[in-house]
């Protein structure tokens, strides 16, 4: 079976001024069809730049290396033309914030056509009566009435279903979700969160969650990877991660979550340190410096991602 | 118990014809530490502004040691100032780009104590920045340099320089990643311990809110609905929008271990919220909220229990049991499933 997305060796860098960041480093990861993958990772660890690497929406400075395939197809380097026939509609993605990735002086309806007209060659009347019935979908009340309604019309909650909407007009294979829930009251991101679960069991779209909440993500996903300094340094069953984490980071990381029921620690555990400053590539592991597990080895030789499909850890000294 | 040290009466702020806060009374005493949640545009920073008097309220009184902050003359409030200092959200923000975090931090202090030398100034801001975390040699540094977590640090070690009575923090931790959030609120408990200043933790994220909260206030449309001491609010929610966003909160699958850190609180565990997805069916937002506040109680569009009277009386917050005091017609109740369904 072909992978939906496959990633192999794909690396980042930025050059500036100043030298260059290493945003992410040699990073492989496949994502099968109708597969839901959590990225999680704190903000730097580069989860969004893989994405915006798979679409082509890198800044300008970006060197990128490695091989990104879609449906068996390369992406890096393909020419723009060809880029085009497949993001938009066979991989689409929803931004964190709905306000400033809708067209604020297009109406809702437009905007939902438009994709429909230039992609698949609908006729603007049809195209306008699918994306009607596609906001019914979402669950967006009076749908009709949107269609002419401009996007700061909406509330927040009502924006991001109008983006999820616009995402599943042309049946993508792959969805990209980049914290869609993080600029959300909770009670509206708990509303999003079922949205997204009930898109999936309907469509069979595969699903990349990009978040840096872990909570989020443990509902939706099937597999997780975690990211660290710009590599995956665990990949498990959701299951799987929350029962036995076996990456240090990973399991400080559960610890430092506050949870609203349980027992009130005198102090919220925290991870000691910061995560490092993305500047040069490190034949070393990148959390040594905050690991109470590090030994001479972590800081000279960089643990490669292994062990069985279920759940692989680069990790020299993993956790049972 | 002694007097609070703010003690907030039917505080009311208008937007133009919109009202954005109805009737507040609260009070905080000294080493307290008060949540203050509510989902955006519940009012959360209207009320922190208005206390500030940096918007005009219409009615109400705010009493800071037994003075009215809303009435008191510019001199008086400028004199005050010192002992009420805030943290907002946007940490590089909230930072002039132009000044080193040295002369940030030190800014506060050539106001209030202009008599200080130079160089009792920068040791001051030494031993502030060596508190906050962020070590002396940082002081020359601009704010750019800086990560967010770091730059909290600079907005905190700002506010507490002239050892103020009150902070405010304005979803102070919001922005940050988790491993550095508990950093953040370790470094606050630990000012507040050595210095028994009084904190309103105005916040979203209600599990923050549980750990560094003595007690809570819930904030719906501009109304205060539930205030209740943090481990009841938590374990035993009465109003039904308490419920609800509680029930909204997701929450990681229960075989993440508990925390190895020494237990002050053995919480009664929270009934409701058990798989992630268990979501209220809670229409997505208040729809013409002005309508709402006009009349009856606000939350009646959104509330499974909803009653005739909701409607058309506005229930007062009333104090349902010790120390909790919710706004509801049902409160004494005890029929009220906690399940959403």
């Amino acid at each position: 079976m072909i992978p939906t997305l496959s990633i192999d060796e794909l690396s980042i860098r930025f050059s500036h001024r100043a030298g260059t960041i290493e945003a992410v480093d040699r990073l492989s990861l496949k994502i099968a069809p109708a597969e839901c993958v959590g990225i999680v990772g704190e903000s730097g660890s580069g989860k969004t730049q893989v994405f915006m690497a798979a679409m082509g929406l890198l800044a300008g400075n970006a060197e990128v290396s490695g091989s990104v395939r879609f449906e068996g197809s390369e992406l890096l380097g393909a020419e723009p033309s060809t880029l085009n026939r497949v993001r938009g509609s066979k991989i689409t993605m929803i931004f964190q914030d709905p306000m400033t990735s809708l067209t604020p002086h297009l109406k809702i309806g437009t905007q939902l056509a438009e994709v429909m007209v230039s992609h698949l060659g609908m006729p603007w009347r049809d195209a306008r009566a699918s994306a009607g019935r596609m906001l019914d979908r979402v669950q967006v009340p009076e749908s009709k009435r949107r269609l002419n309604q401009y996007p700061h019309e909406l509330s927040g909650g009502m924006r991001q279903r109008v983006m999820i909407a616009m995402s599943l007009l042309c049946e993508p294979s792959l969805v990209i979700a980049d914290e869609p829930t993080t600029a959300l009251d909770v009670t509206v991101q708990a509303q999003i969160i079922e949205l997204l679960r009930a898109v999936r069991g309907e469509s069979g779209v595969a699903l990349a969650l990009i978040s840096h909440d872990l909570a989020v993500v443990a509902g939706l996903a099937d597999r997780i990877l975690v990211m660290y300094a710009g590599r995956i340094v665990e990949d498990a069953s959701a299951q799987e991660l929350f029962r036995r984490p076996r990456h240090p980071y990973t399991a400080e990381l559960l610890k430092c979550i506050p949870s609203i029921s349980g027992p009130r620690p005198l102090r919220l555990p925290t991870l000691v340190g910061q995560p490092p400053r993305p500047a040069e590539v490190l034949e070393a592991c990148p959390f040594a410096p905050r690991c109470s597990r590090a030994a001479d080895r972590c800081r000279i030789e960089r643990p490669q991602l292994t062990g069985p499909a279920t759940g692989q850890v680069a990790c020299h000294f993993p956790l049972a | 118990m002694s007097d609070p040290l703010l003690r907030v009466r039917d505080l009311c702020v208008d937007f133009g014809a919109n009202p954005a806060i109805r009737g507040v009374n609260f009070d905080l005493s000294a080493g307290e530490t008060v949540g203050l949640v509510g989902e955006s545009g519940s009012g959360k920073s209207t009320l922190a502004r208005a206390i500030l008097r940096l918007l005009q309220p219409v009615r109400g009184r705010v009493e800071f040691l037994g003075m009215d902050l809303l009435r008191c003359s510019g001199a008086a409030l400028r004199a005050h100032r010192r002992d009420l200092q805030i943290v907002f959200q946007d940490p590089l923000a909230s930072l002039n780009p132009r000044m080193t975090v040295g002369e940030a931090i030190g800014e506060p202090l050539q106001i209030f104590e202009p008599r200080l030398t130079a160089g009792d100034r920068v040791r001051r801001v030494s031993a502030m920045l060596e508190r906050v975390g962020l070590g002396a040699g940082m002081a020359g540094r601009y704010p750019h340099e800086f990560s967010g977590g770091q730059c909290q640090r600079v907005g905190i070690a700002r506010a507490m320089i002239l050892s103020p009575k009150l902070l405010i923090c304005d979803e102070a931790v919001s922005s940050l990643d988790v491993s550095i959030q508990g950093q953040i609120v370790n470094l606050l408990l630990d000012l507040q311990r050595e210095s028994a200043m009084a904190v309103l933790f105005i916040s979203h994220n209600l599990a923050v809110v549980r750990y560094l909260s003595h007690r809570v206030l819930v904030i719906y449309l501009g109304r205060l609905v539930e205030v209740a001491l943090c481990d009841a609010l938590f374990a035993t929610p009465k109003h039904p929008y308490t419920r609800a966003l509680l029930a909204a909160v997701p929450q990681l699958p229960s075989a993440t271990a508990a925390p190895a850190a020494p237990m002050v609180h053995a919480a009664p565990a929270v009934p409701a919220p058990s798989a992630a997805s268990a979501v209220p069916v809670l229409p997505a937002e208040p729809i013409r909220p002005a309508r709402l506040m006009a009349s009856g109680c606000a939350y009646r569009d959104r509330c499974p229990y909803v009653l005739p009277i909701c409607e058309t009386k506005d229930p007062p917050l009333l104090e349902a049991s010790a120390g909790h005091w919710v706004a509801c017609h049902r409160s004494q109740e005890t029929l009220i499933p906690l399940s959403f369904a």
